[in-house]
């Protein structure tokens, strides 16, 4: 594990994990670390000194009331914000330890290795094949072969292969919602990224296509470090490792997810996993 | 409130529900009958002097047989030119301002005189590029004639183009931008081919709409009575052909403006139907 002494970390910074992970907290490394993050929309501070670990292969949720901040910690780790002009943020987010908010960051090459899958499912106005091969041809030149089996393995380990092996060039607007989000899922991981951002990926979908998303996440954990936004607790509580509670633009409480929800150190996070409010 | 009050109210409304019902239908029927008599009209006489020297003759002299084949060919190379200049310029136009400037104060300036530009008299156009191209080379030309229609076309398309833009929602370009597209591939890949129909609707339009146009050419193009490729000639087209032999006093003229007008309408009709088809489709696949 890398050096944290100079991390501030809140309080209920990663309680010892008593093995009830697959891998002993010793082993895990710190992908991404956030340290003391501000994030303005114009004047108003959406995000307020905000400071967590997310650990390589893991999952890590955002759980929090409406307008708390989550989605918005979430754009920062892509710096999704970029595009409009009067978002920004201060503090660090270090990648591999490398500070991404710092200038001179290549924006393009940071969001190929960190991909970002929508709430809405958002297929791109071209053929299933051409939606997967679009984001594989930006960063690689790659023979007619070599990307129909790339198309394939990604549509393999989405679960998506055999529904739609028969119309790969019928177009991605065809598809069912959930199938729709599985192949934004299978776009993401087509272009090989190191991080999967996932924001509130389930909530425009049926019960039966959040099930299968769920899996996904569960499978893709094996090779990618996942972070989930989700207004969903019996979700975050399903498919995340860790959780963190947020709360008006600050960081309530972070941990394993076992001890967010089931020993919550502070009143606030309580409350809202039992539902008193949110 | 009494029972009968209600009823009473209701009665009214009744009566007022069917008044109003009753004026709409006129209203539309009397704009129905219009459009009908018109283009009743229009196919009736066209069609009863259509023939095959329409398209294989030139314009007569007055008191002899012949046809239309140097205006429609006028017509058709300023329209196909005018569309291919103002396009492109049009549609990046509404590109930067839908993508690239948007909430600038020039995109806002640029709406604005764009708009103007959309509303200006077609005459306007006409004398403007007369006084910059016309007068200084001493003679009307076809090239003038392309740089009128041009013109012309060129507000529709920005306006369509920036419209459609629009439309396409911002969940798609994040989602382009988070796979590291950079940002012209996310507009050229993403947002044309999701805005495809709508921008194809919009250049069909323009082009519908320069096709009839007669005051802009009057002053550019002017006519021909011969067959005639020079670009740098007075060059014949349909609107002005049928605008000088309408009014003649000879009968053969009077009958070939009819089939003029004929031709200008069924190219337009298609045009427009061509741009509802896509415009359904588009519909169809969201």
């Amino acid at each position: 594990m890398k050096d944290r002494s100079n991390i501030q970390l809140p309080s209920t910074a990663v309680p010892p994990d008593g093995g009830k992970h697959p891998r002993g907290m010793a082993d895990l490394k710190e992908k991404i670390s956030v340290r003391d993050l501000c994030f303005y929309y114009g004047e108003s501070m959406a995000l307020k000194h905000i400071s967590l670990p997310i650990y390589e292969k893991t999952v890590t949720a955002f759980i929090g009331p409406s307008g708390c901040g989550k989605s918005t910690l979430l754009r920062t780790l892509n710096r999704m914000y970029d595009l409009y002009p009067k978002q920004r943020a201060s503090g660090e987010v270090l990648l591999d330890g490398h500070n991404i908010l710092a200038g001179g960051q290549d924006l393009n090459l940071l969001r190929a290795r960190i991909g970002m899958v929508f709430q809405k499912p958002t297929p791109f106005p071209m053929s299933i094949y051409e939606n997967i091969a679009f984001g594989i041809r930006l960063y690689e030149k790659i023979s007619r072969a070599e990307m129909d089996e790339r198309v394939e393995d990604a549509l393999k380990r989405t679960a998506l292969w055999d529904e739609v092996k028969d119309k790969l060039h019928s177009s991605g607007m065809s598809l069912s919602g959930g199938q729709q989000q599985r192949l934004c899922i299978a776009r993401t991981i087509a272009v090989r990224p190191q991080v999967i951002l996932l924001d509130e990926p389930t909530s425009a979908l049926d019960p039966i296509s959040t099930a299968k998303i769920e899996e996904l996440i569960y499978q893709l954990k094996a090779d990618y470090t996942i972070v989930i936004v989700t207004h969903n607790m019996q979700q975050a509580a399903r498919v995340a490792d860790f959780t963190a509670f947020m709360y008006l633009g600050e960081l309530g409480e972070y941990g394993s997810t076992d001890q967010i929800f089931t020993k919550p150190k502070e009143k606030r996070t309580e409350d809202y996993i039992t539902g008193r409010f949110g | 409130m009494s029972a009968t009050q209600t009823s009473s109210r209701y009665k009214r409304r009744k009566v007022y529900h069917y008044l109003a019902m009753a004026l709409a239908f006129i209203a539309t029927g009397m704009g129905l009958l219009a459009l009908a008599w018109i283009l009743g009209t229009l196919l009736w006489k066209g069609f009863g002097s259509l023939s095959w020297d329409v398209f294989s003759q030139m314009t007569p002299p007055p008191g002899e047989s012949g046809g239309l084949l140097n205006a429609i060919y006028g017509s058709l190379v300023q329209t196909i030119l005018a569309t291919l200049v103002g396009t492109p310029i049009g549609i990046a136009a509404g590109t930067y301002m839908a993508e690239y400037g948007r909430n600038t104060k020039l995109t806002t300036t640029v709406r604005f005189i764009n708009d103007i530009l959309l509303s200006a008299p077609s005459i306007v156009v006409g004398l403007f590029v007369y006084e910059i191209m016309v007068a200084p080379m001493g003679h009307f030309s076809a090239w003038a004639g392309v740089a009128a229609l041009s013109i012309l076309i060129l507000p529709v398309v920005v306006r369509t183009t920036e419209d459609m833009l629009l439309l396409v929602p911002d969940s798609l370009r994040e989602a382009a931008s988070a796979l590291g597209a950079p940002r012209y591939l996310v507009i050229r890949k993403v947002c044309y081919g999701a805005a495809k129909a709508g921008l194809m609707t919009g250049v069909l339009l323009a082009v519908a709409r320069i096709s009839g146009e007669t005051a802009p050419l009057l002053f550019t193009s002017l006519n021909n009575q011969f067959w005639s490729t020079d670009m740098n000639a007075p060059m014949a087209n349909l609107p002005v052909v049928i605008f000088q032999f309408a009014l003649s006093p000879y009968p053969d003229w009077q009958k070939l403006a009819w089939v003029g007008a004929l031709i200008i309408t069924l190219t337009v009709l298609t045009l427009n139907i061509l741009a509802r088809t896509l415009i359904s489709t588009r519909k169809q696949q969201n």
